[in-house]
């Protein structure tokens, strides 16, 4: 069995799509909505659907263990934050809400959130279709032993109306730093909203997107398939993928290209002190300077690995303790210097 | 009413929750501000309670407040939250709820999975499946003969193109 986790490998179209997630949304006929449910009726929640799970007696259930939220220290808890395992969402109340998570860390079940069931799927690289079948596969096995609330009209019901329907969101997350630079993304931003998708930054504070990375999802659930949903972001994905890589190829002759990747290697060998979000702004140079071939020595996988471990609670997780904001990127920079070590031009 | 982080002049409609080095943080901003940043879209709009709540047709005052029978919800409350109580809320405020979701959507007509059938079995035409199946290639590949239709050749040359990239795109 494969034992690397989706944010340590790269698929494909890597060298853009960096991953594919699928969520969707259902919630149990018999139990009000979000805030509506009592203490009591959440622990019943939690305990019917892990029932339904491991009681299935698949092989799907042994990959799973279940976790409660308010059993996880705080860095555990942000750490599946960072990794999209779970929402910012989920971790702001532990109580009575607990993710079933599987060995990989590429399925995760949300119990509790804001529907009393969120599946959500990630897959690394550009695989949107793999991803929902394995999301459709989970539903199916869990629909045959919860009674989830749906209806003829407006399909499965959720605690909030943007995801009536399929309760469906795809997504995927690009980097784009050629359309990026060329102040393209607004105007894609703007033709999207027209074909019912959104497309925003991953990280970032206020406007300002750190690394090139973007979320783009559809935004519609009602009224298409999730075949047709999917395709819809497929084919817009690859368009995406399109126009950023002709305009990388622009960049590839480009001195000043060349200069900034250039000297983001050189940070990241020798740094002594880097923060998360020059971190992230230094490895998208570096992705895209492979991906135009003035860079060797290290890889997109080692990459997405280095982005994903370096996160501030990911680091404290693994480390297993509190740490200063000066320690993290103290170890940051180490871990980047490792990893780096090796890129040449 | 909170003010919004960003203009600090309007007040504060979208609350996101993130996670900003290594600790959830909550970001209140306007409207205006949060369209900036990317999170306003047509749809996401209708996410605030405020806002939502517009959507709906004033409900008359001497009109007998309707409860949810499962929740207690009344209508109103709905309309505050811009979340619905429970599956039963959707049966009892049908009919209200369906323009809500109109808006939202564009429809308000399910055609997707159903409970005991695998998505990727949805595919038979008269089963929750009808068309329009529009792609964006499919949507390209109309303009482009509405363009020729019309004569734009200018723009028929640019669809072509944005076609054939997407068609290479696709066989790869």
């Amino acid at each position: 069995m494969d034992a690397k986790k989706w944010y340590e490998k790269a698929g494909a179209d890597g060298d853009i799509v960096c991953s594919t997630r699928i969520r969707l949304a259902r919630n149990l006929k018999q139990y009000s909505f979000g805030g509506k449910t009592t203490s009591e009726q959440r622990k019943e929640i939690c305990e019917k659907a892990q029932n339904a799970l491991m009681a299935a007696g698949s092989v799907i259930s042994e990959q799973f263990n279940y976790v409660e939220l308010d059993a996880l220290s705080e860095e555990q808890a942000v750490s599946l934050a960072e990794k999209h395992l779970i929402s910012p969402e989920f971790i702001s109340e532990p109580y009575e809400r607990a993710v079933l998570l599987s060995r990989d860390e590429s399925i995760s079940i949300m119990i509790n959130e804001e529907d009393h069931i969120r599946i959500q799927v990630i897959k690394e690289g550009f695989d949107l279709k793999e991803a929902f079948e394995t999301a459709d596969r989970i539903d199916t096995l869990l629909g045959e032993r919860l009674d989830f609330a749906f209806d003829d009209e407006f399909g499965f019901l959720t605690h909030c109306p943007t995801n009536l329907g399929t309760g469906m969101r795809a997504s995927v997350m690009l980097h784009l730093p050629a359309m990026s630079e060329q102040g393209m993304i607004q105007r894609v931003a703007a033709n999207l909203s027209k074909l019912g998708m959104t497309i925003r930054g991953t990280y970032g504070e206020g406007s300002k997107v750190y690394g090139a990375l973007y979320q783009l999802s559809n935004q519609i659930t009602l009224g298409l398939s999730e075949n047709d949903a999917i395709g819809n972001l497929q084919s817009v994905t690859k368009q995406l993928i399109v126009e950023e890589r002709k305009l990388r190829t622009r960049m590839k002759n480009d001195i000043s290209a060349q200069d900034k990747v250039g000297r983001s290697a050189g940070i990241l060998k020798t740094a002594k002190i880097l923060r998360s979000y020059e971190l992230m702004e230094l490895l998208s140079n570096i992705r895209l300077g492979l991906s135009l071939g003035l860079l060797q020595g290290i890889t997109h996988e080692d990459v997405n690995r280095l982005m994903t471990i370096s996160q501030p609670a990911t680091l404290m997780a693994a480390q297993d303790k509190k740490m200063t904001q000066s320690e993290r990127d103290i170890l940051r920079a180490k871990l980047a210097r490792t990893f780096c070590r090796n890129i040449k031009e | 009413m909170m003010l919004c982080e960003s203009c600090k002049e309007r007040n504060a409609t979208t609350h996101i929750k993130r996670v900003v080095n290594g600790v959830l943080t909550e970001t209140h901003l306007c409207t205006e501000c949060a369209g900036e940043y990317g999170y306003q879209t047509a749809l996401n709009v209708f996410d605030m309670g405020s806002i939502l709540g517009g959507l709906f047709s004033k409900t008359s005052n001497d009109e007998e407040v309707l409860r949810c029978k499962n929740c207690g919800s009344s209508f109103e409350d709905i309309k505050r939250t811009g979340k619905i109580g429970c599956a039963q809320c959707y049966d009892t405020f049908r009919d209200r709820l369906k323009s809500m979701i109109r808006q939202i959507h564009g429809t308000a007509e399910h055609k997707g999975k159903k409970p005991g059938s695998s998505a990727l079995r949805v595919q038979d035409p008269n089963h929750a499946m009808m068309p329009p199946k529009v792609t964006v290639l499919e949507r390209l590949k109309a303009d482009l003969k509405k363009a020729v239709e019309e004569q734009n050749f200018e723009n028929a040359a640019q669809l072509r193109d944005q076609i054939k990239e997407l068609e290479k795109a696709d066989g790869r």
